[in-house]
């Protein structure tokens, strides 16, 4: 595991640049790391992210898009809107989570 | 903290051919085989890879309003159950075993055909019916259900992948 320094601070990161320590990220971050990957958060993202963060405090995994949809509410077409192209590895990154590892 | 700190490294997103398509032909009406399909098409799509499925012979049977909900598992002829091949063959043999089936898909999280269809459209997959099925079996578009995007013929087909890798199921 490696440490990195993002937004003048030192975090855990994995080869790909994945935040591995759970408790290192907050919001501030999380706007840091999002403008890292050309996204300006606006509402309907922090709903995504907030879902994502406290789903895996209590599941122990990162949720993937079919979860997202269907348990946290957002519908899968807003997912590719707000994070394109790649929604759920983004919002993982952003979010401060290790990729999804469910296939669907 | 006396670590030694690295420029953070950025996943990259953007990675992979640009302009990358895949097309997946689903030929077959089983229950376990429509699966693969889907699951592969959910997965490009995830991955920002333009998807595209046509649905052909016992594969309409995925897309077919009457049917879809009703794919069977059957383990006759299929020896990776590792059952004796003559319990297939009983009666309610097929009812008892798509039932585990659908038990053991809806325990993985795994959505059944049509709403995994459903997730497949507003993930911006594009689904196709085959032109020669539709015209053997004698439907038309009201009996397919309303993601399919069109009826069209194998030629279309090739002509919209153009470029494109190709799964056969």
């Amino acid at each position: 595991m490696k440490v990195a320094t993002i937004a003048g601070r030192a975090v855990h990161v994995d080869d790909e640049g994945f935040l591995t320590v759970y408790g290192e990220w907050d919001e501030d971050l999380a706007e840091t790391l999002a403008a890292r990957i050309g996204i300006e958060l606006t509402d309907a993202h922090w709903k995504a992210l907030r879902f994502l963060r406290d789903d895996y405090r209590s599941q122990g995994e990162t949720a993937t898009l079919r979860r997202v949809s269907v348990v946290g509410g957002i519908p899968t077409r807003q997912l590719f809107t707000l994070f394109p192209k790649k929604p759920a590895k983004k919002m993982a990154y952003i979010a401060g989570l290790p990729k999804p590892r469910g296939c669907v | 903290m006396t670590v030694h700190a690295e420029p953070a490294v950025i996943p990259d997103f953007d990675g992979g051919t640009a302009g990358r398509k895949l097309a997946i032909i689903c030929s077959k009406g089983n229950l376990d085989m429509a699966y693969p399909g889907l699951v592969l098409a959910n997965a490009a799509l995830g991955e920002g890879v333009e998807t595209h499925l046509f649905f052909t012979f016992w594969g309409f049977d995925m897309i077919t309003k009457s049917r879809m909900r009703d794919l069977k598992f059957t383990p006759l002829g299929n020896t990776a159950t590792h059952l004796p091949q003559g319990l297939g063959g009983l009666p309610g043999m097929t009812a008892v075993a798509t039932r585990q089936m659908k038990r053991q898909i809806a325990e993985a999280g795994v959505p059944e055909v049509p709403e995994f269809l459903a997730q497949i459209a507003d993930s911006g997959g594009h689904l196709w019916a085959c032109r020669m099925s539709a015209d053997m079996l004698h439907l038309d578009e009201g009996d397919l259900c309303a993601e399919v995007e069109g009826i069209i013929s194998a030629a279309d087909f090739i002509e919209k992948t153009d470029g494109a890798q190709l799964l056969f199921i």
